[in-house]
């Protein structure tokens, strides 16, 4: 059901009339788009996703396996064992992420640092989902944003204010470049965004593993690729005592400015027609290649915001990695934010208080950064289909019962 | 799924032809008349074409680089131009030219780069042994792309199926010291993960690119979590698995060049012959097939003919996951010692540009896997003999080719037309 939610592009994907039964599907798009999203649902969805994280860690853990041994001896060893490895885990998560009582809410600082590169890829994921496609370019994007806004950070110089304001340009205009291109060849050629976006993230990875060895982009005098620091004056102010930056309050812009360009102006409207029926869209006289191209380089433009914030902001040199695995988490953001701004801004919070707080998990109990992918994931798999996590809870009231059996009928 | 959504919404008047191919036909042409021929260096390349235990030697294939592909350029700028003739004509050009004119353009490159490496020689030999050996995991992964998208289901999660398959295989072969053990249990991972996606797009009607997308982080989270937590706290048992050995066919494998691709290999590169042509059998020359491919295209129209859709859906994914599991089980049984994180490394995603490269046709897609792993062999090779093409432009290749093919070099490639489309009875 909920797929509908998430921007749906195969309204783009039907040349041909659509079935009957989609109409009522974009019905079920706006409702959930922009009213309240099934808000229990979701937080059960998150629940049981932890539930099966902590799971996974407690079934691993030595402890455990060694008290199961003797499970039906003494049975309370085992559980306490249990209980203990699932939660210590996300006690450690929780301490790194949010508050300890060393360091008070300073962790939760870290927390949004992190998560400013997440909302801003995250926004030009779901703005790309709204205008009817995926964007799984997102780490491109990232990195030629990076890449852009890196090279004028270090090889140029420049007062204070205009560097920071040419960094952040060429930052955008990297990322929208990048987007840009898919959008064109998407709406000149009919190619599939989806194959595009992903072939773009390679060359763009080994774009920049192949500038990072020329001399123009390397530290002179290091044997690995890493780039010169960022003048002072590129770089965004960060608050004394954190790594938390302006960049922040970039990211909250961002936010406020593509809720408004949805909801209020004339592009943003055409990005959504375009993304509920290409067709209608051209029948009511929008320029329906121009409008896949815009969306395709601002969300581009977006994500490169993402780069310009590790660059300028976090990191504060270019280095071959420096997106990470950000793109491919902005997915997860955009997925769990509904494909709404501030849907997305939040999540993208959730998401950046998992990875704080996985550095702090590692450190002091030793369970492995990657569990937060499997949260991740598993979230997302969960808040997408909402029958599963009610049948789960034994919760179809009978209103929607008839419904969902349709559907489950329709799936045999 | 690669649908002409907004090709199709603007019909185009010209009743001539694209231009793209004719154009970029004269374009390669002129690289190589130009940047390969002219602008080339004058050295010969040298093709070696035997190895030491071959049963008998073929003479080295010497090309002098500049005169040769001067020659190539003529021959490319003949193909554009019957091409911009035939579409005046309002014809288009046959596949075979077209299929011409990239083995020119990468022979001529190849000639190219050879003449002006430091070391005017390579093996051609061990190239394309070697060009197989890294197309293996590729093939298997887009054969299970195939299986899924003629069905109608999307599969982004080839990356995911392939590194669950590597995983388990590790983990299997190393506990039963049995790499066949290992091999079947990749399989199951395999199919496992393809349970995940079909359960999620058929039962539950998530959106399938999003299914896939979510399913690989959802699986390299957990492979790179069991392995530190299972596999590094005791290599020796958990991540040390026995190896699959290469069986050389007595005779036959000592036929140059051919012999170490064809009779040289280990189970799985001798299953992967068969894969492809029983997927290729079962999908164009069966009853099976028919149905799975009515599925794909016109769900609705199969329903009413009374094929059960969704299970057909079912068990083709549930099929093609049991085979890019195998796929991966390459990694580790075959081709590395043992586990590492991320150790499919994206291969996924080439496979799945082999599946559209190659049309959605297994022997498409097994030819579209053989040239991105000799590409990836090619990138390998070059870096010994050190030529001036950097090597991170060479590793673009199998991407860049994707582009140029879904944005219509080879004529449009589209899939079957009911991908990535739920399907609900009504």
């Amino acid at each position: 059901m909920s797929e509908q939610t998430i921007g749906q592009p195969p309204a783009g994907d039907q040349p041909v009339a659509p079935p009957e039964g989609q109409n009522s599907n974009n019905e079920l798009l706006r409702k959930i788009t922009q009213g309240p999203g099934p808000g229990l649902v979701s937080v059960l969805g998150v629940f049981v996703a932890l539930v099966i994280g902590g799971l996974l860690v407690a079934v691993t853990d030595k402890k455990v396996i060694e008290t199961s041994s003797y499970v039906f001896a003494r049975p309370s060893d085992f559980f306490s064992q249990l209980w203990r490895a699932g939660t210590e885990s996300y006690v450690a998560l929780f301490n790194g992420s949010i508050y300890n009582s060393a360091q008070g809410f300073s962790p939760f600082l870290e927390t949004l640092t992190v998560s400013t590169p997440l909302i801003c890829a995250g926004l030009g994921v779901a703005l790309a989902f709204r205008a009817g496609m995926f964007n799984i370019g997102a780490q491109g994007q990232i990195i030629i944003g990076a890449t852009m806004a890196g090279y004028v950070g270090f090889a140029w110089h420049l007062p204070l204010v205009l560097h920071l304001l040419l960094v952040i340009i060429f930052g955008l205009l990297g990322g929208a470049l990048w987007g840009g291109l898919v959008g064109l060849l998407k709406a000149r050629t009919g190619a599939h965004e989806v194959i595009l976006t992903i072939m773009f993230n390679y060359v763009a990875l080994y774009l920049l593993d192949f500038l990072m060895n020329t001399t123009a982009f390397r530290r002179p005098g290091e044997t690995n690729p890493i780039s010169p620091i960022l003048d002072a004056n590129a770089t965004f102010p960060a608050l004394p005592g954190s790594r938390l930056h302006l960049g922040f309050v970039m990211a909250i812009l961002l936010t406020v400015l593509v809720a408004w360009m949805l909801k209020r102006s004339t592009l943003g409207f055409e990005f959504r027609a375009v993304g509920h029926n290409p067709e209608a869209a051209r029948t009511a006289g929008v320029n329906v290649a121009r409008t896949t191209m815009l969306a395709m380089a601002f969300a581009g433009a977006l994500a490169g915001a993402a780069g310009v914030a590790q660059v300028a902001g976090t990191e504060k040199v270019l280095t071959a990695g420096v997106a990470g695995s950000l793109g491919f988490d902005a997915i997860t953001v955009a997925l769990l934010g509904r494909s709404t701004p501030w849907g997305t801004f939040f999540a993208g919070l959730l998401f950046g208080a998992f990875r704080a707080g996985a550095v702090n998990m590692q450190i002091s109990t030793g369970t492995p950064i990657d569990i937060v992918l499997v949260v991740q994931s598993l979230i997302v798999l969960f808040i997408a289909a909402p029958p599963l996590v009610k049948s789960i809870f034994g919760m179809n009231p009978k209103k929607r019962v008839r419904k969902t059996e349709t559907i489950k009928a329709g799936a045999k | 799924m690669t649908s002409t959504t907004t090709a199709a919404l603007q019909p185009s008047i010209s009743l001539l032809p694209s231009k793209k191919t004719p154009i970029v036909l004269s374009v390669i042409a002129l690289i190589t008349l130009i940047s390969f021929g002219f602008l080339g260096s004058s050295q010969a390349a040298n093709f070696s074409l035997s190895t030491s235990t071959d049963a008998f030697k073929i003479p080295d294939l010497v090309f002098p680089g500049m005169a040769t592909n001067i020659v190539f350029g003529v021959l490319l700028l003949a193909v554009a131009g019957y091409s911009w003739w035939l579409r005046s004509k309002g014809r288009t050009l046959p596949t075979y030219a077209v299929v011409l004119a990239a083995v020119l353009f990468v022979l001529g490159f190849l000639i190219w780069v050879v003449s002006g490496a430091n070391i005017n020689t390579i093996s051609l030999a061990s190239l394309l042994a070697g060009a197989v050996v890294l197309a293996v995991p590729l093939v298997f992964g887009s054969l299970s792309g195939v299986l899924c998208e003629r069905a109608g289901v999307v599969n982004i999660a080839i990356e995911g199926q392939l590194l669950g398959g590597a995983f388990t295989a590790a983990i299997v072969a190393s506990i039963t010291k049995n790499a066949f053990a290992g091999l079947i249990a990749a399989g199951i991972a395999g199919a496992l993960v393809s349970l995940v996606l079909a359960l999620f797009a058929i039962k539950y009607l998530v959106n399938q690119i999003i299914v896939g997308v979510v399913l690989n982080v959802l699986v390299s989270g957990i492979t790179g979590f069991l392995f530190t937590t299972v596999m590094q706290e005791d290599p020796e048992l958990f991540n040390s698995p026995a190896h699959l050995p290469v069986i050389a066919i007595p005779g036959l494998s000592a036929i140059p060049v051919l012999g170490p691709i064809l009779f040289k290999q280990s189970v799985i590169g001798y299953l992967m012959y068969l894969a492809v042509f029983l997927v290729w059998f079962g999908l164009f020359k069966t009853r099976w097939g028919l149905r799975v491919r009515a599925v794909g295209e016109h769900p609705k129209a199969a329903d009413t003919l009374g094929i059960k859709v969704n299970a057909t859906r079912f068990w083709n994914v549930t099929l093609g996951g049991i085979i890019a599991g195998i796929g991966g089980s390459f990694f580790t049984l075959v081709a590395i010692d043992s586990f590492t994180k991320e150790i499919s490394g994206g291969r996924g995603f080439i496979a799945l540009a082999a599946v559209i490269f190659g049309r959605w046709n297994p022997i498409g897609a097994f030819a579209a896997a053989l040239l991105f792993g000799f590409a990836d062999n090619l990138q390998v090779i070059l870096t010994i003999i050190g030529t001036p093409v950097p090597s991170q432009f060479m590793a673009m290749m199998p991407y860049l080719v994707t582009i140029f093919a879904v944005a219509g070099l080879v004529g449009r490639s589209r899939g079957p037309a009911a991908a990535g489309e739920p399907y609900v009875k009504e």
